[in-house]
């Protein structure tokens, strides 16, 4: 994903939250339409159901009051032999729903001869005939349409059963106890029945077909099929044995719902197809039946799914079509954006005389392109003038170098200096903090006896410093003559430098005359640190000061002269302010108290090798820290020719 | 028709090959040697006979040279009238009738006690408030005829129960309607109808006779004395065909239900195959003893004919018992094996 192009996060992102909100308003919308249907057909099934029962329901009615009525009748006076015979003739010939009627005793009651009398009128073939269905082989005593009514002391409808004489036809039989009062006691006298055929109920319920598959069945209070589309289930299978049949314990349990009378509306398993249904379920308050009616799910949501299946298509081709659409959106931005990336490549590996590719849109990408080509040219020019500047500079620094060679190549380069003379050792070091130094030192014979010796510090630094000092070195060299003194020589130097100094620089300068044959130094010092002597016997001591100010300050200062007297193995030795001033990281000053150790310490050694182990001694105490200030050191050492 | 004349053909060898495995296989089975023999059970083709139809159906009498007719049982045909007026060869009767006529002076002989256990019971629905013995006292029963009353009366007068007995028919409606608290019923048959009208087991209290001491093993083969002492090995060879039908019918119930539906639709005989299947599978547990081993199969143990003679003669039905010898014939002893 992470290194996926731009098109593909944008189709990915944009499709994935597409098709994610098609799907929730799909399912919310599949989900309610659903709903809402379910509940129609749920109120359609429950009207249909109970107009259904109410319709068998208004015929069985009727048809108990029949015998309901006789009942009462019988309750009053025991009718006997013809009379009871009418009366049960004009029941059946009178109620075309009631197939036959009997009047059955209890034993010994109708006659005292007889255990058994039941008088039985019923419908054949147009006719009514006559029956006693008292008979030895018939115990109508122990019929369930005798006995049933009988034991519960309540009318009762039988089991339907198949008439066995009446072709085949389903019946049920409505059975009605009387009573009679015998010595105050109220006992059974016998039953009254009407047998109904149940065949009309057949047809009313065979009529209900829902879609194509949809159908209704009646039960019985057993649970025994009385109707149903499948005719081997009827009056032989129970909606139990079907449930044990098919191990379907939610249809055993809808089952006994019905047989106990209740009404619902449930998922349901066609016995039929096998598809799933909803079933509508509700007694007939009559005859304990319970009616069933099959509504097939998938035939009624069949127009609920086609508009589905519309939807989704729909939805695929809005899909495809935001497809294209993002795929056209995300190439017009990738295309001039890789376009600028390649460019942009271009220009990384330095070649700014690409060219921008064009873009003609105004939009972010056009103003990027823009942009980049703005900073094309600017880069160019920076690059151009970079290239100019540092050519210059380059230039500078070359003509630096060599002011510093030059520099260096005005001060003595050669120790020791007069290796003929042993009277006295000279070493000198300068290490300029910059490539042009404003330190300077020289020494030179005056006479064959008389070295004149200076050392000097221009204030600044670089190459104005470095002119200056030069000027001052020129300057001194020709100024100073025989027997001329150190204050003779500084007033007129001082003069020389001051007269025409517009830059205002000045210089520190030590100068010294020595006198190789005795020892004596006559000196003068302009503003300079002063020199250290050391002492053969290896003190130190400070040179006196000579009072004098820095020269290039005041064009008619007087500087004044002192002397001083090296014996044999005394030294001087002169330095410019870099050598005391040296810091370190910590911003300490190398110091005079630093210096003097270090002079005593390495007060034997040969001059050279002092001027080494002063120098070794800065660097170790600056460390890293970079020099800020050119270092100079000079020591002359007397050793008196004998 | 190139394709007739091959079709032909084929028929052709078909026909003669069934007619040279007819010649060959008639002599083995000895075509000639065959006995006819007639068998009445008591009731219906139900699979509570299963185990005698698919001996008939899988040639398992053929085998042991019995040329087998089953006369269809029903109200119609009391066993124990076809058998003593030589209308059937065998019959199947239950114990405590077998012992009833042989004390009564019929000439009969028990050769195998195929049911070991009782499948009569009382149902009693626990709404009534039925759940022990003691709680049916008062109440009203519904009984079945003579010979099924003999285990109820037993048990009452055992528990010590008054009750009120009112005849029981064929159908359950009665018991499911309220009629009487406490209804007969076979295991295998009844029991099963009125689970299949929406009662639920754990809504019944049962009480099964054998549990209660009352051990009244139902079906067995009987024979005229006659015939058996004129063929006692046809005797011998139509038990242990039985047998060996009852064990063919426990070992492939598909097969004996396929049998037994059949059967029944032929004789326009409603029922379920569910139904069925109940009652083959209450068949195994009723014929197969409790050790499960097969050898005692059809044996008449000695304690459950003295129990049942004892209980009828207890009842008066009886006069004396007849002696265990004179009235079963080992056919099939456990050594033998």
């Amino acid at each position: 994903m992470k290194n996926r192009g731009l098109a593909f996060k944008l189709i990915l992102l944009i499709l994935s939250s597409v098709t994610l909100i098609f799907l929730l308003i799909f399912g919310y919308s599949y989900m309610y339409s659903r709903k809402i249907i379910i509940k129609n057909i749920e109120k359609n099934a429950m009207n249909l159901a109970r107009a259904t029962v109410n319709q068998i329901d208004v015929v069985l009615s009727s048809v108990e009051k029949v015998p309901e009525n006789m009942a009462c009748v019988l309750d009053q006076s025991l009718c006997t032999g013809e009379e009871l015979n009418n009366l049960l003739k004009h029941i059946v010939q009178n109620n075309k729903e009631i197939y036959g009627s009997a009047v059955a005793f209890e034993p010994w009651i109708y006659d005292g001869e007889k255990e058994r009398y039941a008088p039985y009128f019923y419908k054949s073939s147009g006719k009514i005939r006559y029956s006693n269905l008292g008979t030895a082989s018939y115990k109508y005593f122990f019929q369930d349409w005798y006995q049933i009514p009988k034991e519960l002391n309540r009318p009762v409808w039988t089991e339907p059963y198949f008439d066995e004489g009446g072709g085949n036809i389903i019946m049920s039989t409505y059975s009605v106890p009387f009573y009679r009062t015998v010595e105050g006691k109220k006992g059974i006298t016998g039953i009254i029945t009407a047998d109904v055929s149940l065949s009309w109920l057949q047809e009313i319920v065979a009529s209900i077909k829902i879609a194509k598959t949809g159908y209704g069945f009646l039960i019985s209070q057993n649970g025994t099929f009385v109707t149903h589309p499948q005719k081997k289930f009827v009056m032989n299978e129970t909606i139990f044995s079907q449930a044990e049949a098919r191990g379907d314990e939610e249809l055993r349990r809808i089952g006994r719902e019905m047989i106990r009378g209740k009404s619902g509306f449930v998922p349901f398993r066609s016995l039929l197809t096998g598809k799933l249904c909803w079933m509508v379920y509700a007694p007939l308050s009559s005859s304990k039946l319970s009616l069933g009616v099959l509504f097939p799910q998938d035939e009624l949501m069949a127009d609920v799914v086609r508009l589905n299946k519309i939807v989704i298509i729909l939805g695929v081709l809005g899909f495809i079509f935001l497809f294209v659409v993002i795929v056209f959106i995300a190439r017009s931005i990738t295309r001039p954006l890789s376009a600028l990336a390649g460019a942009t490549e271009d220009i990384a590996t330095g070649n700014l005389d690409v060219s921008i590719p064009e873009i003609r849109t105004r939009d972010e990408v056009g103003q990027l392109a823009h942009s980049f080509d703005y900073m094309k040219q600017s880069l160019k020019q920076y690059i151009a003038d970079l290239t100019e500047t540092t050519a210059a500079k380059e230039r500078i620094e070359s003509e630096l170098q060599i002011a510093h060679d030059i520099q260096m190549g005005i001060l003595p380069k050669i120790f020791p200096p007069f290796p003929e003379m042993p009277e006295f050792d000279l070493y000198a070091t300068i290490e300029p903090a910059r490539e042009v130094g404003g330190d300077l030192f020289d020494f030179f014979f005056l006479d064959d006896d008389h070295l004149c010796f200076n050392v000097g510090d221009v204030s600044g630094k670089g190459v104005p410093a470095s002119l200056f000092m030069a000027v001052t070195k020129t300057l001194i060299k020709t100024r100073a003559t025989k027997d001329m003194a150190p204050e003779v020589i500084l007033n007129q130097v001082n003069q020389d430098l001051s007269t025409d100094n517009p830059s205002l620089l000045f210089v520190t300068l030590f100068l010294g005359i020595f006198n190789i044959k005795d020892g004596t130094i006559e000196y003068c010092n302009g503003g300079h640190n002063p020199p250290y002597i050391i002492r053969a016997s290896g003190e130190i001591e400070a040179v006196e000061t000579t009072d004098g100010l820095a020269l290039g300050v005041m064009e008619d200062f007087s500087f004044q002269s002192k002397r001083v007297v090296l014996n044999k193995g005394d030294a001087i030795f002169i330095y410019s302010d870099g050598v005391t001033e040296a810091m370190n990281s910590r911003h300490e000053l190398f110091s005079e108290e630093r210096l003097e150790g270090e002079l005593k310490r390495l007060k034997g050694l040969q001059v050279g090798d002092i001027l080494a182990g002063v120098t070794e001694k800065i660097r170790e105490f600056s460390q890293d820290e970079p020099q800020t200030d050119d270092i100079t050191m000079m020591i002359i050492r007397y050793n008196r020719n004998e | 028709m190139l394709h007739a004349k091959i079709k032909k053909y084929c028929r052709f060898i078909i026909s003669v090959a069934f007619f040279v495995i007819t010649i060959c296989v008639a002599p083995v089975e000895g075509g000639d040697t065959l006995k006819k023999v007639s068998f009445i059970p008591q009731w219906v083709p139900q699979a509570q006979f299963a185990g005698y139809y698919i001996g008939l159906e899988k040639g398992i009498y053929r085998k042991y040279g019995i040329d087998l007719t089953i006369i269809t049982g029903g109200q119609d045909s009391p066993p124990s009238d076809l058998l003593m007026d030589g209308g059937a060869d065998f019959a199947s009767l239950w114990l405590s009738t077998g012992i009833q006529m042989r004390a009564g002076g019929a000439k009969i002989f028990n050769i195998a006690q195929i049911m070991q256990r009782s499948a009569l019971m009382l149902v009693a629905k626990k709404a009534s408030g039925i759940e022990k013995p003691s709680d049916m006292n008062g109440k009203k029963v519904g009984l079945w005829g003579p010979v099924f009353q003999l285990q109820p009366r037993a048990f009452f007068r055992k528990y010590n129960l008054t009750m009120q007995i009112i005849p029981q028919s064929f159908s359950v409606n009665l018991f499911l309607r309220d009629g009487v608290d406490v209804a007969s019923a076979m295991w295998y048959n009844e029991y099963h109808t009125i689970m299949n009208c929406g009662i639920n087991p754990d809504e019944l209290t049962t009480f099964f006779f054998h549990e209660h001491g009352l051990n009244f093993p139902e079906d067995g083969i009987y024979v005229l004395e006659e015939t058996y002492r004129k063929d006692p090995a046809l005797c011998g060879a139509f038990v242990l065909a039985s047998i060996e039908g009852w064990q063919y019918a426990f070992d492939h119930p598909d097969e004996a239900l396929a049998v037994t539906m059949r059967n029944l639709k032929k004789e326009h005989i409603p029922t379920t195959l569910v139904h069925q299947k109940w009652m083959l599978e209450r068949m195994k547990d009723l014929i197969l003893p409790e050790n499960g081993e097969d050898t005692d199969m059809g044996g008449l143990q000695i304690e459950d004919y003295s129990r049942v003679a004892r209980g009828l003669r207890g009842m008066e039905l009886i006069d004396s018992v007849p002696s265990f010898t004179s009235f079963y014939k080992v056919i099939r002893d456990k050594d033998e094996k």
